[in-house]
């Protein structure tokens, strides 16, 4: 894919694997927030991660790095997705 | 030197570059003032969206907020960063491709309304002077503890620097003022924020430190958690670390203000202009992710200082003789931010969880301030973190002039009252409203009206339940119309309006109990956004279908590249 840059544009299937990503990062987003640091923060807290309970670190710590990788993976997946159908 | 001459020294060095950099890059026509030429780096946006996003409350209150909420200050520290990802995600590379200059134009041209467009301008406006007003208080109160002038000098300093950058520069002078605030606040938050974590747990990042054990004094060898959930019972109050204890708030709750802070965050105007500076949908997506790395820099540091802020400040004050206080509680005494009631007339302060026992009354804003001397950190360390401070509130203030500045003279003016204004006379406009907006917001930092601060978590909500569901499904549904888009978005206003003036101001005694759903005023604005989503689907559904140009529109932006005859590849 790399080596045809006048590869026919396909908008409708670039969509198509746009949403999926977005979707599959959204539910990423949402267990790691909601799920880990909020709904599952109690039974977390039982083990530890040195001196943290684990829920605690997730809600003060942890969810906030899993962000930050979640925008290194869309930022490079994004644009390998564009090449491929030829949008870039 | 002492702690006001290292203060007036970085203060002044700090200014003069910030009105260097204004006037090396002022802006020449609408595009620079509005977008800066939409020629902004990734990498630069990133540090401006990070200084224009860390306001005053997150440089000086978040720390001090977490260290009294414990676990619960987990909806600042997600609140405020999650919804970095619904905007890389959902918004930011779409309206860069769309690529006008505000967001009432992405509004008002998606919805082909002028209605819907007026209803975001006056939800921006609203948002930003409710924002900015806290912002310029904090300048002046920053000025007043550290160099000594009364709380209104200190707001009319701030006014006339923001004038001349804002009004001057516009958003090219202010994108790169506020690189260099950013590189100024990180530097002067991460510094004291490495030095106490090395001093407490012998571990220089204070990331990790607040995991460590504690070096020396009474808790020598204990995790610092583990002390501070032991302080936490021995003064009656919920253990640190707990998560929905009583006194604590409840699951409900913290899922629902994390969830309005996050949505609020996408949704906030002087945040999602700052994607329009860049130069392409691409750059757009790279530029959020180095914006969320540079905040998350400080916001994965602040609950460290909020934890080691509080073993020091327990420690050091609770059982001290008064007589014996260390000095930095009679600087501080004089701000009124912390107080000594001698309940029982012995002398010592007594620190408790029970109120008719408590003698120490400690506001949150010291937390962050004062650290610096009472972690006995030399004068320069204090100087920095007044710098960093002002640095924080100058930016974010300049950020959301702008919105006000743009929203009267383009989406007002230009676009509704004088659709043939020229580009010159519209950028002097701008100037104008700038300037206005600047006064305006000074008069309102130097006479606070009482509710400035319940009204924050307004200015969220309000974000949260009028912006992003018709930012979002504008770009992702090509059914929803204008009657949808209207009525979602005054639905949801009105909804989140009420129920925040109800429980705020007509009958703030209600407690959790007449909260609907256990939700509180805070976190309601995830109710008004699914409402808001709910209606604007319903009628769109219900009414014609949006035209043909929009169809193509939204495909349109859906793409990274132009495809269409106008753009340089054609299907």
């Amino acid at each position: 894919m790399d080596g045809q840059p006048d590869k026919t544009p396909d908008p409708r299937g670039y969509w198509r694997a746009n949403l999926r990503l977005v979707s599959l990062l959204l539910v990423i987003w949402a267990i790691a927030s909601f799920g880990l640091s909020i709904i599952f923060v109690e039974p977390l807290n039982e083990t530890r991660l040195a001196g943290f309970p684990l829920g605690f670190w997730f809600a003060h710590q942890g969810s906030i790095y899993v962000f930050i990788l979640l925008l290194v993976a869309y930022a490079l997946l994004a644009d390998r997705i564009a090449r491929k159908y030829g949008v870039d | 030197m002492d702690i006001p001459g290292w203060t007036y020294l970085t203060v002044g060095l700090s200014f003069s570059l910030y009105i260097g950099i204004a006037i090396w890059t002022r802006a020449k026509s609408t595009k620079g003032f509005y977008v800066a030429g939409q020629g902004v780096p990734a990498l630069a946006n990133g540090m401006a969206t990070g200084a224009d996003w860390m306001s005053a409350a997150s440089f000086i209150s978040m720390a001090g907020l977490i260290s009294f909420m414990g676990y619960t200050g987990t909806v600042y520290l997600m609140g405020w960063t999650g919804g970095y990802v619904l905007l890389a995600l959902l918004l930011a590379p779409y309206l860069r491709k769309f690529g006008r200059f505000t967001v009432p134009d992405f509004v008002g041209a998606r919805y082909e309304s002028d209605a819907a467009r007026i209803v975001a301008v006056v939800c921006a406006i609203f948002v930003s002077f409710t924002y900015v007003s806290g912002q310029m208080r904090g300048v002046g109160v920053v000025f007043s503890r550290f160099l000594e002038v009364p709380v209104n000098t200190g707001v009319i300093i701030g006014m006339a620097l923001v004038f001349v950058y804002a009004t001057l520069g516009g958003m090219r002078g202010i994108t790169y003022t506020q690189v260099a605030q950013y590189v100024v606040l990180i530097i002067a938050y991460l510094i004291p924020a490495v030095a106490i974590s090395w001093t407490m747990t012998g571990n220089p990042v204070p990331q990790l430190g607040f995991g460590d054990t504690i070096k020396d004094g009474q808790h020598a060898g204990l995790y610092l958690l583990e002390a501070l959930d032991g302080i936490h019972r021995d003064l009656g109050l919920p253990e640190y670390t707990a998560a929905f204890v009583a006194g604590k708030k409840s699951m409900i709750d913290v899922g629902a203000i994390t969830l309005a802070l996050m949505v609020g965050t996408a949704g906030l105007p002087h945040v999602l202009i700052r994607f329009y500076t860049v130069k392409s949908a691409r750059a757009a997506r790279w530029s959020v992710m180095w914006a969320l790395i540079f905040i998350g820099l400080l916001y994965t540091a602040a609950p460290a200082v909020a934890a080691f802020a509080r073993v020091n400040m327990v420690d050091s004050l609770h059982g001290t003789a008064y007589s014996e206080a260390p000095p930095w509680f009679k600087t501080w005494e004089t701000t009124e931010l912390i107080a000594f009631e001698d309940k029982n007339a012995d002398g010592v302060i007594t620190y408790s969880g029970d109120q008719a026992v408590n003698e120490l009354h400690v506001d949150r804003d010291i937390m962050v301030l004062a650290n610096p001397e009472i972690a006995r950190l030399p004068a320069w360390v204090v100087a920095l973190v007044v710098a960093g401070a002002l640095a924080a509130a100058l930016s974010t203030a300049a950020g959301l002039l702008l919105v006000i500045s743009s929203a009267v003279s383009h989406d007002l003016i230009k676009s509704i009252w004088a659709r043939d204004l020229s580009d010159q006379k519209e950028l002097r406009i701008a100037r104008w409203a700038a300037g206005g907006a600047v006064v305006v917001a000074g008069v309102v930092g130097i006479y606070p009206p009482g509710f400035v601060a319940q009204v924050v978590a307004f200015a969220f909500g309000l974000a949260a339940s009028s912006f992003f569901p018709v930012l979002v499904l504008g770009i992702f549904n090509r059914r929803v119309n204008k009657q949808g888009a209207i009525a979602g978005m005054v639905s949801g206003l009105l909804f989140t309006a009420l129920y925040i003036v109800w429980f705020r101001f007509v009958d703030p005694s209600a407690g959790a109990e007449q909260w609907w759903f256990g939700i509180s005023p805070e976190g309601i604005g995830s109710l008004g956004m699914m409402l808001n989503f709910a209606v604007m689907l319903t009628v769109s559904h219900l009414t014609p279908p949006p035209s043909e140009e929009v169809r193509t529109m939204v495909e349109e932006l859906r793409l990274p590249r132009q495809t269409t005859p106008q753009g340089s590849k054609i299907i």
